[in-house]
């Protein structure tokens, strides 16, 4: 609206605009005058046809070069076999026919660039034009046409008028889109107490990731670090994904004499305690083992958790104790769960309590 | 050529004239075939983006042709030997094939992910660009939202990407996304089984994540793009002070023949760059990570770089919970997400601040030298510190192997940085503009330091200084200066008191910062210029 | 020189200089800085006791106490083994230079004699894991593919995907394992040296360090093949970003301001 009002900034003028009461006031005073677009300079190529000649010699010769280059790429893709390593410096071993597509297509496409630009530098116009600018808002009679236009069109229609019709117009556009919310139902199941139990119940034994035997007390020393899934869980099962998520389990022995935290002491069996291996933060598998001091932090965003000590919290975001399993040793000398997890595992969420 | 144009028209003519009376493609042609473009590098950075962009729609197409979004478990026999009957999902085992048995599907893999990369790296830089020089104004505030979501919509479609190929890094990632969806107050859980299917990982979140990024987000980000180069075109380029350069023109090449063969070529020449950076460099190894398993994990797990600020503020912030009537607030994971977001709006609101600030209703074409906007320059290089101190937060631990520092000190670095570093970013960078305003100011009086030295016939040794030709003394002084606003007397003439709002003291306060005393050097005047010309002896 | 001296007040003098400097800051710290490569060599001999406790009074009695038992600058060396005094000493870890949050790997000081005689000496304290016959850790025939998913179970959270190392609490770090010989290796798993949990033959048989050591070769060894390029070191997305950011922008730019820069005009001298 007020860009009539401004005046040629460039002119060595002082004007103050001061539209309304509240807006800037603009102190503009130029005190050196635009001169004007530069005359236009010739570059060599427009004096001097050898040069121009050279421009358009070297042009071609990329877009043959970018020719050549797909050539290449086919001869490349036909006799190249996809397993073939090469070694390349200073990049290293790498396959053959990865490095020569790249580079081939790389060339092609580049020289295809190449070639246009340096013909638009060298040899096309480069003669400075200026373009008007218009106002981008409207005239102020084109805007008086519309908002005329618009209120007799909104007047024919009545809409105003009838605000039976307009209200349950308004109403059902608003409740449409809720069969689309609906549907969403079945995206996925309530999670109920989904997240309040695992694999792990009483009388499990502690399979070793490793071996996939049940392990015994003796087989976990001190400063030895394994990882345990509960007995009857196979990589084969179509859960094992979703399961695991929740039951994989740390193992490490403390002396019992080291264990600071009470309840820590009871649920472990000679020194022998295990912790969920799922971060109470986020969720990344936290098992980065410190054995000389306990403490385990986790790889995705540095929770440190100290073993010794009921596994609480000593640094980073997780915001409360990794969960211990209660275990002892069944009849054959195996180590057993003595139940599930007192408390979910993995992330807090609003439920968790 | 005219006669024959009399006969009959040539055979591209009869085309154009046949699809002229079909879609009228004249009248478009007319006002845009000549279209004026200004030559500048950082005008280019756009292009970069609309680039890599079509070059990574074009490398997807293909590699959906190979891609099996699915999560069914199965055992790989390909060609990499070091999995050789690993059990993997599909997604992983079609990935794989994609690397190994496809041939050239390696490379396609890796220039789409490249120049998801280069992208996300473009759009930041060029949305900089256009921040530091005010393009943002009148009239294009409405582009920049555009482009501002066009930068979201890109980080979350790559991230989605990311997760596509179901390895043990992406997995990870998922699984921070899912514990952050869980920290949300009441409805976390709800919305973490029905985005999963279930628990995590489930059986679905590939397929699902699929349609959203090959189909969902790109949708919508062509029609944002389409509807940004539309805009770019309708209110034509912004360009910069200089003789001949006013607000009411632009002054450039025509778009037919030269921006045809810059831009035109330009394609190819990023294509053919990111082609060649895709032969010499990998990105994301699939077969050195492995399959995902939710039990597993790697040291160094990271987001692509992008989303490495939300990681830099989930790793730094302390693990706060509330455990109130038998339900979890679980800030130390919520407060990250609410304030990821936080960090994009704040740079994409700016150009709303500042318009309030100034009361400026007109349309802006001529771009501002970041130093003559000391204050807006200041919050941006502020922003831009605030997003760095994020991401070494995202990379604290490989910022401490590699500096051989402790990862413990650079988080609390982090922590206190992402207060401190911004207020000193934008204190110190105020000084540097009015240094380099004073600095303008001096060349504009005194001329440009020659760097040779003359010795006066009485021994003193001067350098000699240049004089500025018109148009660089043009150039330096053609920014304008804002007054700052002023509430006024808080009295009126009869001694009624005036009832002056927060918002309007708020208002004057900010602007008296923007443009108060310290916070501008006044442009040199003519009278100035011309009492020091006039005088002698001058150094 | 004279160009030079009418350069220097050319607009991109400071750029250049400020990347001459670079460059030589880089050149000297490349120079200079420590190098860390140590191979032991395999010569093993069988030697007294006695000669390896002449040793021990004189490198390892200061912090470890004049019998082994321990003080309060080393922990007691009685029970753990020749194999962990090979592995301390063989990798240059011991003797400690400096008291630190963790012994790095240095140039080893003692041949592999001198190492034997050590680790009779100290095995002769206490029992413990005897350093390993080339049969146990050779990990030729070993099945790659387990040990790739008994690495990711149990070395990768703090050794990275493929060995590249990583980064633990308070300046600790899981070192990279590039270059490290199989026996080495298996004597790290064995016996944990220090804040590394150890892996006994009781929770990881033997067959199992072989192929974990047999998987690190593949993917981690001299030979192993980088099919896309450039490994940018192995470190995942934050060297993914820096490469693409510096290389890849870095480059498109360099290229727009050719695609934009003026061409020379036919006055210019």
């Amino acid at each position: 609206m007020s860009s009539q009002e401004i005046p040629e900034e460039n002119l060595p003028s002082k004007q103050v605009t001061e539209p309304e009461h509240g807006s800037v006031a603009v102190a503009d005073e130029n005190p050196f005058a635009d001169p004007g677009l530069p005359p236009h300079q010739h570059r060599i190529q427009d004096i001097d046809e050898r040069a121009a000649k050279r421009s358009e010699r070297a042009i071609a010769f990329m877009f043959m070069l970018s020719m050549l280059a797909t050539v290449g790429f086919i001869a490349a893709f036909v006799t190249i076999p996809a397993d073939k390593s090469v070694f390349i410096w200073p990049i290293g071993h790498i396959s053959g026919l990865n490095f020569a597509l790249g580079m081939t297509l790389g060339l092609a496409l580049f020289c295809i660039g190449a070639g246009a630009v340096h013909w638009a530098r060298t040899l096309m116009s480069d003669v400075e034009v200026a373009d008007e600018r218009h106002p981008i808002e409207a005239e102020p009679e084109v805007r008086a046409k519309v908002m005329a236009d618009f209120k007799a069109g909104a007047e024919e229609s009545q809409f105003g008028r009838r605000k039976l019709i307009r209200n349950t117009m308004f109403g059902a556009l608003a409740l449409v889109p809720l069969s689309g919310v609906v549907l969403l139902r079945d995206l996925g199941p309530l999670p109920e107490d989904k997240l309040r139990h695992t694999k792990w119940a009483k009388g499990k034994k502690l399979v070793n990731m490793n071996t996939h035997e049940p392990l015994r007390p003796s087989d976990v020393q001190v400063g030895s670090l394994t990882f345990a899934m509960p007995e009857g869980m196979s990589e084969h099962d179509h859960d094992f994904q979703t399961q695991i998520a929740k039951a994989a389990l740390m193992i490490v022995r403390i002396q019992p004499e080291n264990i600071k935290d009470k309840r820590e002491l009871e649920w472990s069996h000679e020194g022998v305690v295990a912790y969920s291996k799922i971060c109470t933060h986020v969720g990344c598998p936290i098992s980065l083992y410190e054995q000389q001091t306990h403490h385990v932090l986790c790889p995705c965003h540095q929770s440190t958790f100290d073993l010794s000590d009921g596994a609480r919290v000593i640094f980073g975001p997780a915001g409360h104790a990794l969960p211990q399993l209660r275990i002892g040793v069944n009849e054959e000398g195996y180590l057993e769960a003595l139940g599930d997890f007192e408390e979910p595992v993995g992330p807090a969420f609003f439920e968790r309590g | 050529m005219s006669s024959d144009n009399k006969k009959k028209a040539p055979a591209g003519e009869r085309v154009a004239d046949w699809a002229d009376g079909r879609l009228g493609i004249y009248s478009l042609a007319k006002a845009n075939m000549r279209k004026i473009f200004p030559d500048h590098w950082s005008f280019m950075l756009g292009e970069i983006c609309l680039y890599s962009f079509i070059i990574i729609i074009l490398t997807g197409v293909y590699l959906t042709l190979f891609f099996h979004p699915s999560m069914n478990e199965v055992e790989y026999h390909g060609s990499y030997v070091p999995l050789q009957g690993q059990l993997m999902s599909e997604a992983f085992n079609s990935t794989m094939h994609i690397s190994f048995d496809v041939r050239g599907g390696l490379l396609i893999r890796q220039i789409h992910h490249w120049a998801a990369l280069i992208f996300l790296a473009g759009m930041f830089v060029h949305m900089m660009r256009v921040f530091f020089t005010g393009a943002f104004r009148k009239p294009r505030e409405v582009n920049w939202l555009f482009g501002f979501l066009l930068f979201v919509l890109g980080m979350f479609t790559g991230f989605t990407g990311y997760s596509l190929p179901d390895d043990l890094l992406s997995g990870t990632g998922v699984r921070f996304m899912q514990g952050a969806i869980l920290s949300v107050p009441v409805v976390g859980t709800y919305l973490s089984m029905f985005l999963f299917g279930g628990e995590f990982p489930g059986g679905d979140f590939v397929a699902r994540f699929y349609s959203v990024h090959i189909l969902l987000l790109p949708g919508i980000m062509l029609g944002l793009m389409v509807a940004h180069l539309i805009l770019v075109f309708y209110h034509k380029h912004t360009q910069f002070a200089g003789p001949g350069k006013t607000n009411k023109n632009v002054v450039g090449m025509p778009l037919l023949p030269v921006y045809m063969a810059k831009a035109g070529g330009f394609f190819f020449l990023v294509f053919g760059v990111i082609a060649a950076i895709s032969a010499i460099a990998s990105i994301n190894p699939i077969w050195a990570l492995g399959p995902y398993r939710p039990d597993q994990v790697s040291t160094g797990a990271q987001p692509d770089w992008y989303m490495g600020f939300s990681e830099g503020l989930i790793r730094v912030m302390p693990g706060w919970e509330i455990n109130l009537w038998g339900h979890t607030l679980v800030l130390g994971v919520f407060i990250p997400l609410v304030i990821f977001p936080l960090v994009l709006v704040t740079i994409a609101v700016y150009p709303f601040i500042e318009s309030w600030v100034t009361g400026d209703k007109r349309e802006h074409h001529v771009l501002d030298r970041p130093r003559n906007v000391p204050t807006r320059t200041a919050f941006g290089v502020a922003w831009i510190t605030w997003y760095m101190v994020l991401l070494i937060g995202g990379g604290n631990d490989l910022w401490a192997t590699h500096f051989h520092l402790s990862i413990n000190a650079i988080t609390w670095f982090v922590r206190i940085g992402f207060f401190v570093a911004p207020v000193i970013a934008f204190i110190v960078t105020k000084r540097i503009c009015l240094g380099l305003q004073r600095r303008d100011k001096d060349k504009v009086l005194h001329g440009r330091e020659s760097g040779i030295i003359k010795r006066l016939p009485h021994g003193e040794f001067i350098e000699v200084h240049e004089p500025l030709d018109q148009g660089q003394l043009h150039t330096l002084t053609a920014h304008e200066q804002y007054a700052p606003v002023e509430i006024g007397p808080t009295v009126d003439e009869n001694g009624v008191e005036r009832k002056v709002s927060g918002s309007q003291k708020l208002r004057a306060k900010l602007s008296k910062g923007y443009y108060g005393e310290d916070n501008q050097i006044p442009k040199p005047t003519a009278e100035e210029y011309k009492e020091i010309t006039s005088g002698h002896g001058h150094h | 020189m004279k160009k030079l001296s009418a350069r220097r007040r050319h607009p991109l003098a400071a750029v250049v200089v400020l990347l001459l400097a670079l460059a030589a800051t880089g050149g000297l710290y490349a120079a200079f800085a420590p190098a860390d490569k140590a191979q032991a060599d395999d010569t093993a001999q069988s030697l007294a006791i006695d000669e390896g406790k002449k040793l021990y009074a004189v490198g390892c009695s200061s912090c470890h106490g004049t019998g082994g038992q321990g003080s309060s600058d080393g922990p007691s060396l009685v029970g753990v083994g020749a194999a962990a005094v090979d592995f301390q000493v063989g990798t240059g870890r011991m003797p400690l230079q400096q008291q630190g949050a963790q012994a790095p790997k240095k140039k080893v000081i003692y041949n592999q004699a001198q190492i034997d005689q050590l680790a009779a000496y100290i095995s002769s304290l206490g029992a413990g894991p005897s350093v390993p016959t080339e049969k146990q850790y050779n990990p030729d025939g070993a099945d790659i593919a387990k040990g790739g998913e008994l690495f990711r179970t149990n070395c990768a959270q703090c050794h990275n995907f493929t060995g590249e190392g990583g980064a633990l609490t308070h300046g600790k770090f899981a070192p990279s394992l590039e270059g490290v010989s199989p026996k080495h290796i298996y004597e790290a798993m064995q016996t944990g040296p220090q804040n590394m949990p150890s892996f006994p033959d009781t929770t990881m048989p033997e067959k199992e360090k072989k192929d974990i050591i047999a998987y690190l070769d593949a993917v981690n060894g001299e030979k192993t093949q980088s099919p896309g390029g450039l490994k940018l070191g192995g470190l995942g997305p934050v060297s993914e970003g820096l490469f693409g950011w510096i290389f890849g922008l870095g480059s498109l730019i360099a290229v727009a301001v050719w695609v934009a820069a003026r061409t020379a005009k036919a006055k210019k001298s």
